[in-house]
């Protein structure tokens, strides 16, 4: 390890240390927006995880984010707490196995449209569980964290994402996603198995996804299927990630800070509208930064560095 | 009692083969993954709802009004919105890519206005709901003549491709946009062209829906999920492997929701899917894409 790269390990442990202090001098609407951000970051940051190295748009947040809330809400009364979040991951995992193997052996655009309603599937047949077996549409959350206990969990998987995220970049699996990222054809051709890549690099990134949510459910009190799989969640999440910038893995970062602030304000200045702004917003977004706020740094940077080379 | 879910199932497979068709248009021939396309279809039922409530228009009327105006909006939404994507897309995985996230933007958009106008209720409205005896079945008249107008439309559709000038220049642009400019085509208002004709479809089949089906502002992205399938399922680009596909998931989802459960209708368009992803993923009339 070089001393540069001590010195920012050393950097990036003591920035976590400072983040777990957060709840001790914020006060109670401060800690809900470090909330927010912190669940973003673990969102943007996993679907990053997958869909930026192998340009593979992955529509389901959601899908997975409300199946961890859900299984918070049935489960979270009957197990232990670390057992609820276990049995949460399991869950995830295997659905996002089933999904990667129905959709990844083929191209792209079959896993967008399997992902694109997804989330829709499982809302109506949670709905449909729920009205015909338990006869309740409708759960209470009774689980006993406090709301620092949310943000210090966030705060832990949102270490567990980008650790993860850094050792899959540096093993052989990464290097194979950079490829299929290049160029399928050819990645298959230097004998890579395409397939398994995408499969476990998706069910990783979707069962960060599950935590997330079996994390973040008891915030609310009440949860419904039409509040667990709440479309604009997959959506905000994409926005995020496209923002930030999506070649680097702490790019989302930089799209998950202003707009979860963006949002916040439009959601209370136009709550009937929100949709309508976060759809604009998004289309600026796809239009004028296609590479992020990343790309957009990565870019200045190399033309100031020909400009150097120019003048010597 | 057989009959009764035999005939629904048909006539709602052929307005799913319908929709179909238009969006294998604007995929096949523009190359525009479009998961807005939906929202035409519900903002197209909204409008005849508006214009049979209010200005008591008949929607069959209405169709004249409706499908002309939806046609002429995705004209201009391909040429304002989806032509620079195009322009700066280096490859068509890349184009892919861009316009399922422009569309993407576009859906909660075009939600959001449907959400902000009327609400998130369900609607419908009484047009021809009379009862006709078929074969010993019954089932409305405004469902009757729904299926008579997609027969009718996707016939006209079928003979325009087949048989002009302006059609087979569509269908040479699906096949191969590079080779289509050396027989002067010009093959950037073809595509234009198609994307329209693609939004014109799917708003007759939001009109003709609105005649027998109660909608509500949220439905916009079954009705593309439906039609993504039956176009994957039917094969890209093939308007005969959409009217099959769309007879299958119809029928399917009828019979489901018959004697299993209406609440599994999804589920069981879920299951063809995977069946087609898994068993032949270019489709029932569809060749292998090199």
């Amino acid at each position: 390890m070089s001393a540069r790269n001590v010195s920012i390990a050393v950097a990036l442990a003591a920035l976590v240390v400072a983040l777990a202090f957060v709840p001790s001098v914020a006060n109670g609407y401060q800690l809900s927006l470090a909330i927010n951000i912190m669940n973003y970051t673990v969102l943007a940051t996993a679907w990053t995880l997958f869909s930026g190295p192998t340009r593979y748009v992955s529509l389901a947040t959601v899908a997975f984010f409300g199946i961890g809330a859900y299984t918070v809400a049935v489960l979270g009364e009957v197990l232990a707490w670390p057992l609820v979040l276990l049995v949460a991951f399991a869950i995830g995992f295997v659905l996002s196995l089933f999904v990667g193997l129905a959709t990844l052996r083929l191209s792209g655009v079959y896993f967008v449209i399997f992902t694109f309603g997804l989330a829709e599937l499982v809302r109506q047949l949670v709905t449909w569980y729920e009205v015909n077996v338990t006869r309740t549409l409708g759960r209470y959350v009774f689980v006993d964290i406090t709301t620092e206990q949310i943000y210090w969990q966030l705060l832990a998987l949102a270490v567990v994402v980008f650790l993860s995220g850094w050792l899959i970049q540096r093993s052989k699996l990464g290097l194979a996603l950079r490829v299929i990222g290049d160029d399928e054809a050819v990645a298959r051709h230097v004998g890579i198995n395409t397939t398994l890549a995408k499969v476990v690099l998706f069910a990783f990134s979707a069962s960060f996804m599950t935590l997330a949510g079996a994390v973040m459910a008891p915030r609310w009190t009440y949860i419904d299927p039409a509040i667990a799989f709440n479309p604009v969640v997959s959506f905000q999440v994409l926005i995020m990630a496209l923002l930030g910038g999506v070649q680097r893995l702490y790019g989302p970062v930089f799209g998950v800070i202003p707009l979860v602030m963006l949002f916040e304000v439009l959601l209370a200045k136009f709550p009937n509208h929100f949709s309508i702004m976060v759809g604009i917003a998004f289309l600026l977004i796809v239009y004028a930064i296609p590479r992020g706020i990343v790309g957009l740094i990565e870019g200045a940077q190399l033309s100031l560095f020909r400009m150097k080379g120019a003048k010597a | 009692m057989f009959t009764e879910p035999l005939l629904s199932g048909i006539t709602l497979g052929g307005i799913y083969a319908l929709i179909a068709m238009g969006l294998t248009l604007q995929y096949g021939v523009a190359r525009i993954m479009n998961l807005s396309y939906g929202e035409s279809l519900v903002a197209a039922a909204f409008a005849a709802l508006w214009l049979f409530t209010s200005v008591s228009v008949n929607p069959l009327i209405g169709l004249f009004v409706i499908v002309p105006a939806a046609g002429l909006t995705n004209w201009l939404i391909y040429r304002i919105l989806l032509v620079p994507l195009v322009k700066r897309a280096p490859s068509r995985d890349a184009l892919e890519v861009d316009s399922i996230l422009a569309t993407f933007g576009l859906l909660f958009i075009a939600q959001g206005v449907m959400l902000a106008i009327f609400g998130g209720n369900y609607f419908s409205y009484d047009f021809l709901s009379i009862p006709v005896k078929i074969l010993g079945a019954t089932i409305s008249a405004s469902r009757l003549l729904a299926l008579g107008f997609a027969v009718v439309i996707g016939l006209a559709l079928y003979l325009g491709l087949t048989r002009t000038r302006a059609g087979t220049a569509i269908r040479a642009v699906a096949v191969d946009p590079v080779s289509a400019q050396l027989v002067a085509i010009d093959v950037r208002a073809t595509a234009a062209f198609a994307y329209a004709l693609g939004g014109a479809l799917v708003a007759a089949g939001g009109v003709l829906v609105s005649m027998f089906l109660t909608f509500n502002a949220n439905l916009g992205v079954v009705f593309t999920m439906k039609a993504l399938i039956v176009v994957i399922m039917g094969g890209v680009g093939n308007l005969l492997g959409c009217l099959v596909a769309g007879l299958i998931l119809g029928l399917t989802e009828t019979f489901v929701a018959t004697y299993v459960d209406p609440g599994l209708t999804l589920a069981a368009t879920y299951i063809i899917f995977i069946l087609v992803l898994l068993l032949r993923p270019q489709g029932l009339f569809g060749t292998r894409r090199s």
